[in-house]
């Protein structure tokens, strides 16, 4: 693994575990199937999660032949140029946020740790502003005269990416910081520096890649919520993922139902992708955006 | 900067200078960020705060705020925040039991990693795809209203209505609860086994240890939790807009009626609605921030 990877790694929650389950055992005998109302609160639990995603699939299975309404919503142009589109954006969302990200919280814990809680401060913002009161400032400000992003079809998806940024400022400056401090950057810089190497150098090939669990993860949670977002896509009229499936759930409730399972199962592989990426590490991603 | 230049500098100079020249220009590193956060998220901000204060002419004014009172305005507000807190609450509740049945409970262990799992994907599966998936479980001809239906139960005709405040806040409940469960799991192991013990050895009962030490010390999470959900809930868009299509007013759907055109006929009170969510989020995240500061203490 990379340098400063280790240090944090997996010692830590195995720790606490053997821990945890030592004394358990002094304690008192652990019960073999677990407390009855802990059981009744899981089922409840997941009965709660599993029931609208099978009445989905069921619904989606009412269109006869078997599977049609997958086989309609898969051939259906409008959901392969929706998803390239929306998938698209939140990779340039995410390597954008990265390249905006990584330097400057580099910078804050190298040399301007006096900044940090304003910068901080600016990296919160996003929490308090719902997206949908975002939008509404972007196309305010910015459909007129002096940077009229709205008047094109560009400018409206530079202004969409943008809008992405900002929304996922929060999670991804906490998880690149959380994964700056897992690393002694200042001796990684000055050992860099001893041998030669510019900032850009140091940024490219020390930092980023002693932070790849923090960026993927970042990067993955970043994907899963821009490509089902609708709030901001609809109303800077982008012919994203979100509006296609709001424009399909009005029409062909069939293959609208195919298409949110499919959305679903995008999410989970994101996840996935995050706890495998992340197994061992401690960085931990809770709250998004795109409700 | 090139490397080279700078140790040259640093050899040639007296030692005390460099190190202030450089203290002194690298603010300039974070130019880069200031600006665009400045552009789009200070910029749009300060349209909307500037906009509220001006009338339909341009001159300044408070009377937007004064508007707020209007009755469809307050009901939007009412709503919200109705919905934002019984989700919070009754998500928060469920979510953080949920945990500790995880965690405590003595189940399996592999149920564990799959809740985690779980409630990482249902807390960011929302929006369209979510509403959509409630509306083929209990919407008319859902898969539940059907089946019910079937054994002589139809909620529809007994007054259930997906598309109403309940609904909401049934559908809501879907990411609120499994991000309550992803917040309070790391608070929930936190909770050391010596505290336990040492409750047991001076003859606390479980009941004692729960009422005096384990609660007390998570309750600074559990309420802080609640008003992040509660935040989380109130900026929520898509879903309602999917789901009721604007029957039931609701903040973030009357903020986004008033983009699509001006539908309130008062841009400055779009503003003005607008800023009243920003401060009702920004209450709860304040709130929030001091909560956890408190619930910190704990978690060395």
């Amino acid at each position: 693994m990379t340098v400063g990877g280790p240090a944090i790694g997996p010692r830590a929650p195995g720790a606490l575990e053997s821990v945890a389950s030592s004394t358990a055992t002094t304690r008192r005998p652990r019960r073999r199937f677990g407390s009855p109302w802990a059981w009744v609160v899981f089922i409840i639990g997941v009965t709660y999660f599993i029931v609208p995603l099978i009445a989905t699939f069921e619904f989606s299975m009412r269109k006869k032949p078997a599977f049609s309404a997958y086989s309609d919503a898969l051939t259906n142009p409008g959901f392969w140029s929706s998803l390239g589109y929306s998938f698209i954006v939140g990779v340039i969302t995410v390597v954008l946020s990265i390249a905006l990200i990584v330097p400057t919280a580099y910078w804050v814990r190298l040399r301007v740790p006096r900044l940090r809680p304003l910068v901080e401060l600016v990296t919160l913002l996003p929490f308090v502003i719902p997206p949908v009161v975002l939008v509404f400032g972007l196309i305010r400000a910015y459909s007129r005269p002096p940077l009229p992003f709205t008047y094109t079809d560009i400018g409206s998806t530079a202004l969409l990416v943008f809008a992405y940024i900002v929304l996922s400022l929060p999670y991804m400056y906490r998880s690149i910081d959380a994964g700056l401090r897992a690393m002694d950057i200042r001796t990684l810089t000055e050992a860099a520096q001893s041998l030669g190497a510019g900032w850009f150098t140091i940024i490219v090939k020390i930092i980023l890649p002693n932070l790849r669990v923090a960026l993927l993860s970042g990067a993955f949670l970043s994907l899963a919520i821009v490509i089902g977002e609708f709030t901001v896509a609809a109303y800077l009229v982008r012919p994203a993922f979100g509006p296609f499936l709001n424009l399909l759930g009005g029409s062909r409730s069939y293959e609208a139902a195919a298409v949110s399972l499919i959305s679903f199962g995008l999410t989970w592989l994101a996840m996935i992708a995050i706890s495998i990426v992340g197994r061992g590490s401690r960085t931990r991603i809770t709250l998004a955006g795109a409700r | 900067m090139s490397l080279a230049a700078t140790v040259i500098a640093e050899r040639d100079a007296p030692p005390a200078r460099p190190a202030t020249q450089r203290r002194r220009w690298s603010w300039l590193g974070l130019v880069p960020f200031f600006l665009f956060c400045a552009l789009f998220l200070g910029v749009p901000l300060a349209f909307l705060a500037i906009g509220s204060f001006l009338d339909p002419a341009g001159n300044a004014t408070l009377q937007n705020y004064a508007d707020l009172s209007d009755a469809r305005i307050l009901a939007a507000f009412r709503n919200s925040i109705e919905i934002s807190l019984v989700t919070a609450i009754v998500g928060g509740l469920f979510g953080f039991a949920l945990a500790g049945a995880v965690i405590l409970g003595g189940l399996p262990r592999f149920l564990r990693s799959t809740l985690m799992t779980f409630s990482g994907v249902a807390s960011n599966f929302a929006g369209i795809p979510l509403a959509l998936a409630f509306t083929f479980t209990l919407g008319q001809l859902g898969m539940v209203t059907v089946i019910l239906k079937d054994f002589g139960i139809d909620i529809w005709a007994n007054g259930f209505n997906l598309y109403s405040k309940l609904g909401l806040e049934l559908v809501y409940l879907f990411f609120q609860f499994p991000l309550m469960v992803l917040i309070m799991a790391p608070a929930i192991d936190g909770l050391r086994p010596e505290w336990r013990e040492a409750a047991e050895n001076m003859g606390a009962t479980r009941r004692q240890y729960w009422r005096r030490v384990a609660l007390p010390i998570l309750t600074p999470t559990l309420l802080g939790s609640m008003i992040l959900l509660f935040g989380n809930s109130f900026g929520a868009q898509a879903t309602a807009y999917q789901l009721t299509g604007g029957q039931i007013p609701l903040v973030p759907l009357v903020i986004g009626n008033q983009i699509s055109g001006d539908v309130l006929h008062n841009a400055g009170l779009g503003y003005a609605i607008a800023m009243g969510g920003v401060g009702i989020m920004a209450i709860s995240i304040i709130a929030y921030s001091v909560l956890q500061r408190r619930a910190e203490r704990w978690m060395r």
